[in-house]
């Protein structure tokens, strides 16, 4: 077989991973281009929202597709409620100083991964996905009688991995909707602008904030589940997505959500490509490799804007 | 009526305003005078709630503004224009405007009155704020405040920087809005340039409030000011 149908293979794998990934970075790149905050539990948002939806589906039992639909909300919230909580008991008393915040993050992180061993255990669970088929792909091929299309074998995505990528596109696009066309995604990058003014106008800056953090951290939930029924939910599954979170928002430009999904395509698709030829921990160099080279040529990422 | 009684405040640890004591009546404009450093920014900030107070309050007709959080201060009633501007950036003119106007719920009549006195910014309505010249960044940090129809006006330094024609633009818009009854805060660098709008100066040194003047009298006497800010 040649070597097309196999990059297509990677490059289907490797946008699943980009928008899961995007998803997750754009709810860090949101919290720390409003806040100013560097959340380092933000990969345990993520697993909570594994965990939950476990949990969800297996008390609901049943109906596959309805647990999943009731994961699918519930996790957020409940995830986005433990983050406003998180930042009204903890960030807001630190008056969201850059350095005690990462301190105070780093606490949340242990806390939320041993209470989760705690209660839910060491085992990696699956969830399973709400449909699976199995979809094969077409490929051409140039024959003596011209174009034609046949399916490889082992060529094949699920249409649940589909609904995966559209999933996140259109949240992301409901983000990117909030930010540009809605009164309260106004009083966000105002609050992001000037913090100080903000509040000198009337802005409810506190309020703001947690709202954001909440929002975030729904956001890594969210992108947690969506992943769940390929990957399983295991207490110590946060570390990946918040490294590659990171990785993306420091390329993207720190707090720029175009450059963020920018950021989560470009390496989302080619640790799924890389992966596929290679190994995932040549994939996982390459990214960090290319982390260095972009903050020497471009320091403040490739969308950032100096001094934020 | 802008009161300030005996407000001890600064940063962290680092105390600035010292019993510092200031009135400001409805229609009036009083001018705050002092060098560098001499804290005028730093008592701006403690009126608008961005410093904690150590000790003192501040009075905005019957109510205790210091007494409430900080976003709630200009939804009293105090407009701010500070010192460089801070517009927010990233915003269009349009949505800075909208940020004023939603402080205090103010109409669309406001955003026309405001756009009225700078028709500049209805030329520049979908420009990015950071994108304006220097000159177009102070008429809209002015028309931002002002879209909170202020009963009290903050004005830091508003002519920094400014060619002549322009500063007389932002002076015009303060006589008008004293005329309207507003209570004027105006710090300013350019003596001449205050004492043709102000009605009394009140100098600050470290801190600490000292003389307060009619405007008439320093502008007959000059020898005061000298004494006061040096050069
Ligand atoms: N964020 C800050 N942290 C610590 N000290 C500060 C801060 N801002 C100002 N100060 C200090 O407070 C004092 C008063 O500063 P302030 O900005 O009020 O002066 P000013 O009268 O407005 O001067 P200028 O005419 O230069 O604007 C100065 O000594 C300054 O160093
Ligand atoms: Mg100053």
């Amino acid at each position: 077989m040649e070597l097309g149908p196999y990059i297509l293979l990677a490059s289907l794998e490797g946008s699943v991973t980009a928008a899961v990934l995007a998803l997750t970075a754009v709810g860090l790149s949101l919290v720390f281009g409003v806040m100013r905050v560097v959340n380092i539990a933000h990969g345990e948002f993520f697993m909570l929202g594994a965990v939950i939806a476990w949990f969800v589906a297996h008390s609901l039992g049943g109906n596959a597709a309805l647990g999943f639909a009731a994961a699918l909300i519930i996790a957020p919230l409940l995830v986005g409620a433990l983050a406003i909580g998180a930042d009204m008991t903890i960030l807001k008393r630190l008056k969201y100083d850059p350095e005690r915040t990462i301190v105070a993050t780093i606490g949340l992180l242990y806390i939320i991964q041993q209470v989760t061993l705690m209660t839910y255990g060491p085992e990696a669970r699956p969830v399973e996905a709400p449909f699976n088929t199995r979809l094969a792909i077409p490929w051409f091929e140039w024959g003596d009688d011209g174009f034609s299309l046949y399916w490889p074998w082992g060529l094949s995505t699920t249409s649940y991995k589909l609904a995966v990528i559209g999933a996140a596109i259109t949240v992301l696009m409901g983000v990117w909707v909030l930010m540009t066309r809605t009164r309260i995604g106004l009083v966000m990058r105002a609050t992001q602008a000037d913090r100080d003014m903000a509040l000198a106008f009337g802005i409810p800056v506190e309020r703001v904030y947690a709202m954001v953090f909440g929002l975030g951290a729904a956001l890594a939930a969210f992108s947690a589940v969506l992943i769940v029924p390929i990957q399983q939910a295991h207490y110590l599954m946060g570390a990946d997505p918040l490294l590659l979170s990171f990785i993306v928002v420091i390329i993207g430009g720190l707090g720029s959500l175009p450059g963020t999904v920018l950021a989560a395509v470009l390496i989302g698709l080619s640790d799924g490509i890389i992966s596929v030829f290679f190994s995932p921990t040549l994939a996982k160099i390459l990214a960090t490799l290319l982390v260095g080279l972009v903050l020497v040529f471009r320091p403040h990422g490739l969308f950032g804007v100096r001094n934020g | 009526m802008l009161e300030l009684r005996g407000v001890n405040a600064g940063y962290g640890r680092a105390q600035i305003l010292r019993d510092l004591s200031l009135t400001v009546r409805r229609g009036e404009i009083l001018c705050l005078l002092g060098r560098n450093g001499a804290g005028k920014t730093t008592t701006m900030q403690a009126i608008m709630g961005l410093l904690p107070l150590m000790s003192g309050s501040v009075h905005l007709d019957d109510q205790e503004v210091s007494a409430l959080s900080s976003h709630e201060i200009p939804r009293a009633g105090i407009g701010y224009i500070p010192q460089g501007r801070r517009l927010f950036a990233g915003l269009t003119v349009a949505q800075n405007l909208e940020i004023g106007l939603r402080a205090r719920n103010s109409g669309p009549e406001v955003l026309d009155d405001v756009l009225s006195l700078f028709p500049r910014l209805r030329e520049r309505y979908r420009q990015r704020a950071q994108t304006l010249s220097g000159g177009e960044q102070q008429m809209l940090a002015t028309a931002r405040a002002l879209c909170l129809q202020p009963k009290a006006l903050l004005l830091d330094e508003p002519t920094e920087g400014l060619q002549p024609s322009m500063i007389e633009a932002i002076r015009q818009v303060i006589v008008k809005m004293r005329e309207t009854g507003v209570a004027i805060l105006l710090v300013e660098q350019r003596v001449d340039a205050v004492l043709s709008v102000a009605d009394h100066v009140a100098f600050i040194e470290n801190g600490r409030k000292g003389a307060v003047f009619p405007a008439a009298e320093l502008q007959a006497d000059h020898s005061i000011v000298e004494r006061y800010v040096g050069v």
